[in-house]
């Protein structure tokens, strides 16, 4: 599997750390934090996930995966996604 | 002997001797080890692997179930080897397999009498009861009975290399098809990989008589691989395998460079793994002759039509002197045609289509009788006499012959397109699966793709490349190729055992049962009576059994469907996997600068992840470890210690929000911290427990030094890019691992302050220029280096960093000055026993299940500041008050030894979980104290001190009385620190 880097082109995911599902957002207040840290849904179809470029660039990943086909649609720095 | 004299694609004039189960043979270059088998008229190859029936060479290829040897001896001895793939070389040994004592008398084979049991879903039903009865009887006689070669045992003595390519065309499988494929593709330009499994391109080319532009086939295929061979653009990858297809267009390919040589050149591996990057491939695996299901149709003698062709053809071996041909389709009557043009007496050929006029009609001038419309029901013989034959007026005929070439059908190769779930449709013209919908990026092509004739495969490849912006070209004249069949997948009444999987050993009769008992899917049918589950995967047998169980559910064979294809399409030697990662070179090693130093001080090294880190450093005359571990450390108290602490994580923090994002990471605050200090910081996850400590030090307004615990350097890394660019994008703060860059000792102990002056002489190392807790940047011979005042163990103590570069000469400079102090270096050993003396939490502690509550650091989370963890660590049960919390733990009697893991009861208290109170986490003997000491996690704990306490260790000895007590057993004052 490869995933396209925005920072470095298209990479072997060998080269990748997987966190898991980049939808949940770390709340601003004191409520919410159950679900952020534990409640996933389980997707099947395309999901967004984090992955960490550890043995590149060190960038965090946005990256769209189908759960069911393993297709990768693409890839944008979390830095970005997270603005 | 049955070599023919003239023909085939063997080079006569180099012989090669081989041998096997000890006798000695020969063959010729270009044989493999069936043509060779055959050549010396050996038919009986091997046993089968349940009823241990003898058994012979069924295919010509890699589809092989029957014909399996174990390869060379010793520690290269590679079971299971499929003879039909065998390159032939000089010395080369085999030896059959699963009988004893020999392959012509198998006292095994009574199994055979025991066939009863041994009936689908024999192991759930015969050796049910009694339960306990399964390990120690039931399956060591299952496995002694049952089973295929054995491996060596050895160490594996080839090297395994690891490859990666990338094309804009892969195409898997060079017959008429992928070549031609190849030739549109190549000259257009497109970066092209063939790969192929044969040692020669061509395919089925070599192994029929056809003809193309006039001249025989393998001529062409000769022409096209020397033209392939010189495009720049494309490669030509032979006796490589493609094994499976894995997501993201990458494909797993085994390439034997040495395999058929006795053993590996001087240098050169054994195999290559490539994994290659394919932007399209072409799946032009041709396809695979399917047997007919009759009685005795697994004897010696019983082969593939096809594979009659290709020893003829190819090999000019006879595999009989007297065939009969058994056929439902056209090619069949290829096979009879190649027979008779080898010289071979044909018999009869049995025709089960009730054909009017047969394909090969001039054969009847020949004398050869001709069958249509009829069967063989039974083999006559266990190594064939001859066949039973129901003729098409329901009479019965027996014909003596020595060979049956048998063709039900041809069965697409779609395996591999189906490794990532893509759905087998079924045909109803070519009677046989097809993969209509391939995954991305893959086409079908050729025979693979339903295109089983000659012309129509060349051109099906040439224009599967054109849609890819492959050259168009005059499709070559290709001779007759008449490829009609009929479905024949059971004969009907017979009388012998009729198998559908050969290699495990799979009966008509077990899938009846299996459908009688209600395993009516094809993957329930293959659980239950291991159809298709051998190294061969059911390649030749398995649509057969589905076709079973469809007429014995009533179903059409769309309904009844077949299963997927799992990589890897053959077995792949785990070696190959591996590659260059074994023995030494299974994980990296890391060294720290002062390694070479601390050998020349006869240190024991420990692993510490990928870390070499030194233990402790044995001095002559020290009778074990613990003597020179206790002398480190009384040394190191009461004099001075060099410790190498390189290997500790360490972190560049910059920028102006750096002090903000250290807040937000650490549960205590480091935006506070003073320019020149350093700061002990726990970290957690944002589950509320603790994920790391270690000390930051601030080196300017922007500008942090954070240091983590060796192992989770990495982690932590991971953890800081995540919060400065996930959760907080908008801090002006960076971070990168400086880890390498640094090294660091510390220096500790009551000379430690003198010895470092030494060392740096215009340094004011006095209390007040450099206090506890406080870092200068300066330098060392011209160059940066810093001096942090930190102490780990207790003492008065130092840690002193410079580049990596300068770590060795540093850590020489800082010993020579020692020595007047009588410096010991210490080790990991002696830097654990001074820290639970301390009381100082460490991996033990920080086990991913403590909080900071647990650990005594309640009052270090801020109450100011947002941080990672700091709501969920407010959960009631890591707040409750009976929470296990770190004590120090000292035996009631001093000669008594505290163990780490012992679990902890009040006294009295039986030994059960319902009455576990906590656990030791870390313990020593401390030589400063004189006696054993613990650190454990007990509830209640920082209430109960002065308490007694069992400390039960079942495992490695009886219990001990020990007292609760403050975790700090030295110094709790923090004196000494502060010197």
């Amino acid at each position: 599997m490869r995933i396209p880097c925005p920072f470095c082109g298209d990479r072997d995911s060998h080269e990748f750390v997987y966190r898991g599902d980049a939808e949940p957002r770390r709340p601003n207040d004191d409520t919410g934090f159950y679900d952020y840290v534990y409640l996933r849904s389980n997707v099947a179809g395309p999901m967004q996930e984090h992955w960490y470029h550890a043995q590149g660039c060190r960038n965090w990943l946005v990256v769209t995966r189908d759960t069911c086909t393993h297709e990768i649609a693409g890839a944008v720095l979390a830095r970005e996604a997270a603005r | 002997m049955s070599r023919l004299d003239e023909g085939g694609l063997i080079d006569r004039t180099q012989g090669l001797a081989f041998t096997f189960d000890g006798k000695v043979m020969r063959g010729f270059k270009g044989d493999t080890l069936a043509s060779a088998l055959l050549a010396n008229d050996v038919q009986l190859v091997g046993r089968s692997f349940k009823y241990h029936r003898p058994r012979g060479i069924l295919t010509a290829g890699s589809e092989e179930p029957n014909a399996l040897v174990t390869l060379r001896t010793g520690a290269r001895a590679e079971p299971n080897s499929r003879a039909t793939t065998v390159e032939l070389f000089d010395g080369l040994e085999a030896n059959s397999q699963n009988r004893w004592p020999n392959l012509a008398c198998d006292l095994m084979a009574v199994n055979q009498l025991a066939s009863p049991l041994f009936v689908a879903g024999f192991y759930y039903k015969t050796f049910m009861w009694p339960a306990k009865f399964w390990e120690k009887v039931y399956e060591p006689l299952i496995r002694r009975a049952a089973g295929l070669g054995a491996l060596s045992r050895l160490p594996d003595p080839d090297s395994y290399d690891r490859g990666h390519a990338f094309c804009d065309l892969l195409i898997v499988g060079a017959g008429a098809a992928g070549l031609s494929a190849a030739l549109g593709a190549g000259r257009a330009g497109l970066r092209v990989i063939l790969v192929d499994e044969d040692q020669r391109l061509g395919g089925r080319l070599l192994a029929e008589r056809h003809e193309i532009d006039g001249e025989p086939g393998h001529l062409w295929a000769d022409a096209a691989a020397s033209e392939l061979e010189v495009m720049d653009n494309v490669r030509i990858m032979r006796r490589t395998t493609l094994f499976g297809i894995y997501d993201g267009r990458e494909y797993g390919a085994i390439e034997r460079i040495s395999d058929h040589l006795a053993e590996p050149r001087p240098g050169r591996p054994r195999q290559r793994l490539w994994k290659i990057f394919a932007q399209q491939t072409f799946l032009a695996t041709g396809a695979i002759e399917r047997p007919i299901v009759f009685g005795g149709n697994d004897r010696p003698g019983v082969m593939l039509a096809s594979a009659v062709s290709s020893y003829l053809n190819r090999y000019a071996v006879a595999p009989g002197k007297r065939p009969v041909v058994f056929t439902s389709t056209d090619s069949g009557w290829k096979t009879a045609e190649d027979l008779v043009a080898a010289g071979v007496t044909l018999a009869a050929v049995v025709e089960s289509r009730p054909l009017q006029k047969v394909p090969a009609e001039q054969l009847r001038a020949t004398g050869v009788e001709i069958f249509t419309g009829a069967v063989v029901t039974d083999v006559v013989g266990r190594r064939l006499r001859g066949v039973d034959i129901r003729c098409a007026d329901g009479s019965r005929r027996r014909v003596s012959a020595d060979l049956l070439a048998v063709s039900g059908g041809w069965n697409p190769a779609i395996g591999l397109g189906s490794n990532l779930g893509a759905r087998p449709e079924w045909s109803d013209q070519l009677h046989t699966f097809l993969l209509k919908a391939p995954p991305p990026g893959v086409t079908m092509v050729g025979a693979a793709n339903g295109h089983l004739g000659l012309g129509a495969a060349v051109l099906d490849g040439m224009q599967a490349a054109a849609r890819l912006g492959g050259l168009l070209f005059k499709p070559p004249r290709t001779s007759d190729d008449r490829t009609d069949s009929a479905p024949l997948w059971h004969v009907g009444a017979h009388k012998k055992k009729a198998f559908v999987d050969f290699q495990h050993d799979v009966t008509d009769s077990d899938v009846d049962l299996a459908a009688r008992e209600g395993f009516t899917s094809v993957e329930h049918l293959k659980r239950y009576t291991t159809l298709g589950m051998a190294t061969d995967q059911g390649k030749t047998g398995q649509l057969n059994g589905h076709a079973l169980l469809a007429a014995a559910t009533g179903k059409t064979m769309e309904q009844a469907g077949t299963i997927l294809s799992r990589p890897p399409y053959l077995p792949v030697a785990i070696g190959a996997f591996a590659g260059h990662h074994r023995d030494a070179h299974f994980r990296p090693v890391r060294r720290t600068a002062g390694h070479g130093w601390a050998v020349e001080q006869n240190a024991t090294f420990v692993d510490a992840g990928q870390w070499k880190r030194a233990q402790w450093f044995a001095r002559p005359g020290e009778r074990d470890w613990l003597e020179t571990v206790n002398r480190e450390v009384t040394q190191t108290r009461s004099s001075v210690g060099i410790c190498d602490v390189s290997t500790l994580g360490k972190i560049d923090v910059l920028g102006k929000d750096a002090g903000l994002l250290l807040d937000r990471l650490y549960i205590n605050s480091f935006s506070t911290l003073a320019v020149g200090k350093a700061r002990y910081g726990v970290m957690l996850r944002e589950d509320g427990f603790v994920m790391d400590d270690g000390a930051t030090t601030r080196f300017a307004e922007d500008r942090f030094f954070v240091t983590t615990t060796t192992v989770n350097a990495t982690k932590v890394m991971q953890h800081i890019d995540f919060a400065r660019q996930v959760l907080w994008p908008d801090l002006d703060v960076q971070a990168t691992s400086v880890t390498e860059q640094w090294s660091t000792y510390a220096v500790a102990g009551p000379f430690s302050r003198a010895l470092i002056q030494k060392v740096f002489a215009d340094i004011d190392l006095s209390n007040e220029a450099l206090p506890f807790m406080a870092a200068i940047e300066t330098l060392w011979n011209g160059a940066a280096a810093r001096i942090y005042r930190l102490s780990f163990s207790g003492e008065l103590a130092y840690e002193v960093s410079v580049a990596a570069t300068r770590g060795d000469s540093l850590v020489r400079a800082l010993f020579a000055a020692g020595a007047e102090y009588e410096v010991t270096p210490y080790g990991t050993e002696a830097l654990g026993v001074m820290r639970i003396e301390k009381g100082h939490a460490a991996g033990n502690e920080l086990n991913g299940q403590t909080t900071a509550g647990d650990l005594g650091m309640a009052r270090m989370m801020s109450k100011k500041k947002d941080f990672i963890g700091r709501v969920m660590a407010q959960r009631p049960a890591l707040i409750a008050p009976d929470r296990p919390a770190l004590v120090g733990l000292r035996p009631v009697n001093d000669g008594d030894r505290l163990r780490a893991g012992a679990h902890l009861l009040a006294p009295g208290a039986d030994a059960i979980a319902a009455n576990d109170q906590g656990y030791v986490t870390s313990a020593a003997y401390s030589p400063t104290l004189g006696h054993s000491i613990g650190l454990a996690l007990l509830e209640r704990g920082p209430e109960r001190h002065g308490e007694r306490i069992v400390v039960h260790d079942p495992v490695r000895g009886a219990d001990v009385f020990a007292v609760v007590c403050d975790p700090v057993f030295v110094d709790p004052e923090g004196v000494r620190v502060r010197a």
